[in-house]
């Protein structure tokens, strides 16, 4: 298995949630120190750095006009930790192509973060949040077939090497597409895609890219692993688990309750999550039978607002000693029939760099090297 | 052909499901974000007068949506063909909101079928600046604003989701969805639309509900201004569908222009 520390790189140093309506899209800005940002900007950096030293690979993701995310282009972060590190493979996931008006300047971005790190970028694509078409004026309605076009035509701009194509598309033209640079790797960066249903589940799996799933706890990504993997068996397609991604909030301690400690304040990327309805659901964004339960004011985040013991039952966070974390990825892993890479959000909130830098060096001590070891367990092949 | 259930047409290879009630002179009545209300009072007052005809935009209701239709503009073409197709002639043409704004697009196009025009609180024109929205952003308010500036009752008017079975939540979500596909960008306005309202060649009323806190009275008289000779009346106790929260008034205010002359 294979590790990929990441940070949301939040900027935590908000007023009281009750004198705002939403932590994401109307948040005024004022509330953004710029000296305290820079130095948090930094920080991040550093812990990137730190995890690098300890022999994890990194993630970045990005976010837009939310105090949960300083980072609204991965490509900048990406390319400034493509100069600073050396040897560790850098995940963008994702960029959220069904928001961005010009997917050719997607290729030539993560084009550029390919060159700069000699050969180092996972670029992913992501559908985004729902919050984020309103941040973006991106219309929720037909999102998945943006999505897939913005996809085809960067993938095309990659790998044509031979002058101008033509791109007269449903959602995006561009008559002369031909980029500088062309990627560093051959043909294309390894190409990840988060995903939950099961018709995008299914194109992954075709194409061979890296599925990625973000707090899905046990069943539901049993599930989506399963489909997967069903399809690459339908397809007589070979089949890794280097194929498969799970996300999660990890943190390791020396002690259990150390461990906790630290969870509970990474914790503060679930609660603090703050979002009202018309945020949650635009229209189009979900399908129709979960729009409706939404407009009803079901809540379908729930599962993120349950106490430290629960969200560890549930396998969305992991901690307490290295052996307890290793024991609860492990039963994770083979519950759901394995995975090769293990996405572990080990910043957020409040947690200080001290603390950050801890549980990153006593996982990657402790934790990584048993997990590296993983196959998939005797669970897994009776499910 | 009048039958109280809706049939579906095909309308050059476009599937639509489409309401015929009553016998008289025809009324295509085009509906808005909220989707078709085929119970409302006021459908059941004006099929008691005339022969109203009236469509579910795709996406909306039962009418399938298909791939490239994306804009209030397509609508306009699919009703001025739906009109030829019906042979139909001397259309009372009215258009609730967004159904509004898709008359208005018609008539902007041609006339040839049509004989007077109806617009009830419709959106699709802007006139002010940049920085100045027409019309609140919906998708960006709390449900609850959105019913304050919707309604004049809310109370008795706004949608019950938490009433609902799963059969109409799940009917309302595809509405809201349909109608998010035609609204979000340009939001709820087609930029040209006001250079073209000068075209408009029949007699044309706007209905507004008084107190409309999305479409503004003020946004409508500067839509009627910029239509030739066309009048506008406003509707007391109502929010921006007069013909909900005031059928009696509504309808007396159709008949009255439609009658004229």
């Amino acid at each position: 298995m294979r590790a990929w520390y990441f940070s949301e790189n939040a900027y935590p140093y908000l007023p009281d949630p009750s004198t705002y309506e939403s932590i994401r899209v109307t948040l005024p800005n004022r509330y953004y120190d710029p000296k305290i940002g820079a130095e948090l900007y930094h920080r991040y950096l550093d812990e990137w750095q730190y995890a690098e030293e300890m022999g994890l690979d990194l993630m970045i993701n990005e976010h837009h006009q939310t105090a949960t995310n300083l980072n609204p282009s991965a490509a900048v972060v990406a390319a400034t930790l493509a100069r600073i590190t050396k040897r560790a493979r850098l995940l963008i996931l994702g960029n959220p192509i069904a928001n961005r008006r010009d997917p050719v300047r997607v290729a030539e971005e993560m084009a550029m973060v390919d060159n700069y790190s000699r050969g180092r970028l996972e670029c992913g694509f992501v559908r985004g949040v729902p919050y984020e078409s309103s941040a973006t004026n991106a219309n929720p309605v037909r999102m998945v077939d943006r999505f897939w076009e913005a996809h085809d035509l960067i993938l095309k701009a990659w790998t044509s090497h031979d002058g101008p194509f033509s791109w007269e598309g449903r959602f995006f033209h561009h008559r002369q597409v031909n980029i500088w640079p062309r990627p560093y790797q051959e043909p294309h960066p390894p190409v990840w895609i988060t995903t939950m249903s099961p018709s995008q589940i299914v194109k992954v799996a075709d194409r061979g890219y890296v599925a990625a799933t973000f707090l899905t706890g046990y069943d539901e990504t049993r599930r989506i692993f399963q489909t997967y993997r069903a399809r690459r068996r339908e397809q007589n397609l070979p089949m890794t688990d280097d194929r498969l991604a799970y996300a999660a909030l990890v943190y390791t301690g020396e002690t259990d309750e150390a461990g906790l400690a630290g969870a509970r304040k990474l914790m503060w990327y679930l609660t603090s999550n703050k979002v009202p309805p018309q945020f949650k659901n635009p229209p189009g964004y979900a399908s129709v039978h979960t729009a409706a339960q939404l407009l009803k004011g079901a809540d379908i985040e729930v599962a993120r607002k349950f106490p430290l013991e629960k969200c560890i039952e549930n396998g969305i966070i992991f901690a307490g000693n290295p052996d307890s974390v290793y024991e609860q990825i492990r039963r994770h892993h083979d519950y759901v029939g394995g995975y090769g890479n293990l996405l572990l959000m080990g910043q957020a909130g409040f947690l200080d760099h001290e603390e950050t830098v801890r549980g990153i060096e006593l996982f990657a001590k402790e934790v990584y090297p048993r997990l590296k070891e993983l196959k998939v367990g005797i669970e897994s092949a009776l499910a | 052909m009048t039958t109280s259930s809706p049939q579906s047409l095909n309308v050059a290879g476009i599937e639509l499901e489409c309401l015929q009630r009553g016998t008289g002179r025809p009324l295509l009545l085009l509906h808005g974000a909220g989707g078709p209300r085929p119970t409302a009072p006021f459908m059941e007052m004006l099929a008691q007068r005339m022969h109203l005809i009236a469509p579910t935009h795709p996406g909306f209701g039962n009418s399938p949506l298909p791939e490239w239709i994306d804009s209030v503009d397509d609508l306009a073409y699919l009703y001025l063909d739906l009109l030829d197709q019906l042979d139909l002639r001397d259309v009372v043409l009215m258009g609730f909101s967004m159904g509004g704004w898709t008359a208005a697009e018609m008539a902007i196009k041609n006339t040839t079928r049509l004989a007077k025009l109806i617009l009830v609180d419709p959106v699709g024109c802007k006139f002010k600046d940049r920085e100045t929205r027409e019309f609140p952003d919906i998708y960006a308010l709390p449900p609850d604003e959105v019913n304050r500036l919707t309604y004049y009752d809310p109370a008795t008017f706004a949608p019950k989701y938490d009433q609902m079975s799963d059969e109409q939540l799940q009917a309302a979500a595809r509405n809201r969805e349909a109608a998010a596909l035609y609204l979000w960008e340009p939001y709820m306005h087609n930029p040209k639309l006001r250079y073209r309202l000068h075209r408009i060649n029949v007699p044309t009323l706007l209905i507004w509900g008084a107190h409309d806190g999305l479409a503004t009275p003020e946004y409508g008289r500067s839509y009627c201004a910029a239509i030739p000779g066309a009048k506008m009346e406003i509707i007391e106790k109502a929010g921006h569908t007069p013909q909900n929260e005031q059928p009696e008034a509504f309808v007396a205010a159709v008949m009255r222009f439609i009658e004229e002359d």
